[in-house]
């Protein structure tokens, strides 16, 4: 059985925490939406979560590479046709998934470069390596970004099947989407401003 | 594994991927060459091999930035950290792909600009066996370079003044086997100690340049 949970979780940029005190329990089938202005260490949290990042305190349980990061950037490679840039995620996770690009409208574009893509048509392929990873835990940073709105439907509908198979998607986003989903305002786990922490990389490097 | 390399490979082979770079910087190098110093055989030939090592490393040192910096920025090294691969693979076969597109045509094509350099017959062998047990080196080196520097803004400039000093006994040695071989000179003791740089920098750097990326990927 898939769970993610966080206990006290504390997250840090730079050196310093940006959000403390935070509690996560998700099982399989359900999603969270995180909620908060600009700078609220939204991305933070999704890094830490995803395992980039240590957390400044507190712990994260998930099952061992369980989780599949989607970020503001979509590691599409430009010179590279949008399937061959699929097919590369599909192999190096080992994932199945050959109807990814139909389900995001994609399917007509395969054999066309990807420096050719619009933003969005850009995004859905990024969003579509999520399908081939096979990752039961999704991380979502601003999924949403520069689609259009059939292609949030798209996606929203393949959020509901990726949950309804047993997943579980942490999602940032400003947009409302159409999910069964808990929301979780990072405003009121904002970190006390105290004093600067030395940058982690230099404890490292000297204790 | 596979993927990754074809990948970079695939990368490297397309439009504005880099590959070809280090050998045009190399023949421009070893075309200009006689021009500055001058054609005649006496002047060139006790300096060719010198010329030859220092060219090779530069055309590698040209595009070693672009082992990591790429990745990072469109997202990739983030994905790949996260995947099933060990970064200490990731590493290692982002070093053989550059190799490969780098190290590899240098190493072939090196006879033709030993011509050109007036580097003696009986040296070529020994320049093009010098280089082949030697450039991996360089790329290895050159990994852990760009590594360290991954996430910093024009990080070319900090990253050859990284490398270079690591690159010395590479120099010294590979330079060393091309100019005994050239006088007919023994030439063991040079190329083992080449292979051996090479091996132990193919066997330690992958984890050390993945700690370093783990670092900079925070």
């Amino acid at each position: 059985m898939i769970r993610l949970r966080a206990r006290d979780l504390a997250v840090a940029r730079g050196g310093l925490r940006v959000i403390e005190g935070v509690e996560l329990d998700l099982r399989a089938g359900q999603a969270l939406i995180l909620q908060g202005p600009n700078g609220a260490g939204k991305t933070t949290l999704l890094r830490t979560i995803a395992g980039l990042q240590p957390p400044a305190a507190g712990t994260i349980e998930a099952p061992e590479d369980s989780i599949a990061y989607a970020a503001h950037a979509d590691a599409v490679k430009p010179t590279l046709t949008v399937a061959e840039n699929l097919a590369f995620w599909a192999q190096v996770f080992g994932g199945e998934g050959s109807d990814a690009l139909a389900r995001l409208d994609l399917a007509h574009l395969a054999d066309r470069p990807a420096a050719r893509l619009s933003a969005g048509q850009r995004r859905r392929l990024g969003l579509a390596r999520l399908l081939v990873t096979g990752r039961p835990i999704w991380a979502l940073d601003e999924p949403t970004v520069s689609l259009d709105r059939g292609s949030v439907g798209r996606f929203t509908k393949i959020l509901r099947a990726h949950l309804g198979q047993g997943g579980i998607a942490v999602i940032a986003s400003h947009l409302d989407l159409d999910l069964p989903a808990q929301v979780l305002d990072l405003d009121a786990h904002r970190a006390a401003p105290g004093p600067v922490a030395r940058p982690s990389s230099f404890n490292e490097a000297f204790g | 594994m596979r993927a990754l390399l074809l990948r970079d490979l695939r990368l490297a082979m397309r439009a504005g991927g880099g590959f070809g770079l280090g050998l045009c910087f190399f023949l421009i190098l070893t075309v200009l060459v006689p021009f500055g110093i001058g054609p005649d055989r006496a002047g060139l030939a006790p300096v060719a091999p010198g010329i030859l090592w220092v060219g090779a490393l530069l055309a590698c040192l040209l595009s070693l930035d672009r082992i990591f910096a790429l990745d990072h920025e469109d997202g990739s090294l983030d994905l790949l950290a996260t995947s099933p691969l060990p970064l200490e693979g990731v590493v290692a076969i982002k070093a053989l792909a550059h190799w490969l597109t780098t190290g590899l045509p240098l190493v072939i094509a090196a006879p033709v600009f030993g011509l050109l350099l007036q580097l003696p017959l009986a040296a070529m062998p020994w320049l093009v066996l010098s280089l082949l047990l030697g450039t991996p080196a360089l790329s290895v080196l050159g990994a852990f370079g760009a590594a360290l520097t991954v996430g910093l803004r024009r990080g070319g400039l900090l990253m050859s003044a990284l490398v270079l000093p690591l690159y010395i006994p590479t120099l010294i040695f590979g330079a060393e086997i091309t100019r005994r071989g050239a006088e007919g000179a023994p030439v063991a003791a040079p190329i083992a100690l080449i292979a051996g740089i090479t091996l132990a920098a193919a066997a330690l750097i992958p984890f050390a340049a993945a700690a370093a990326l783990r670092i900079n990927l925070r």
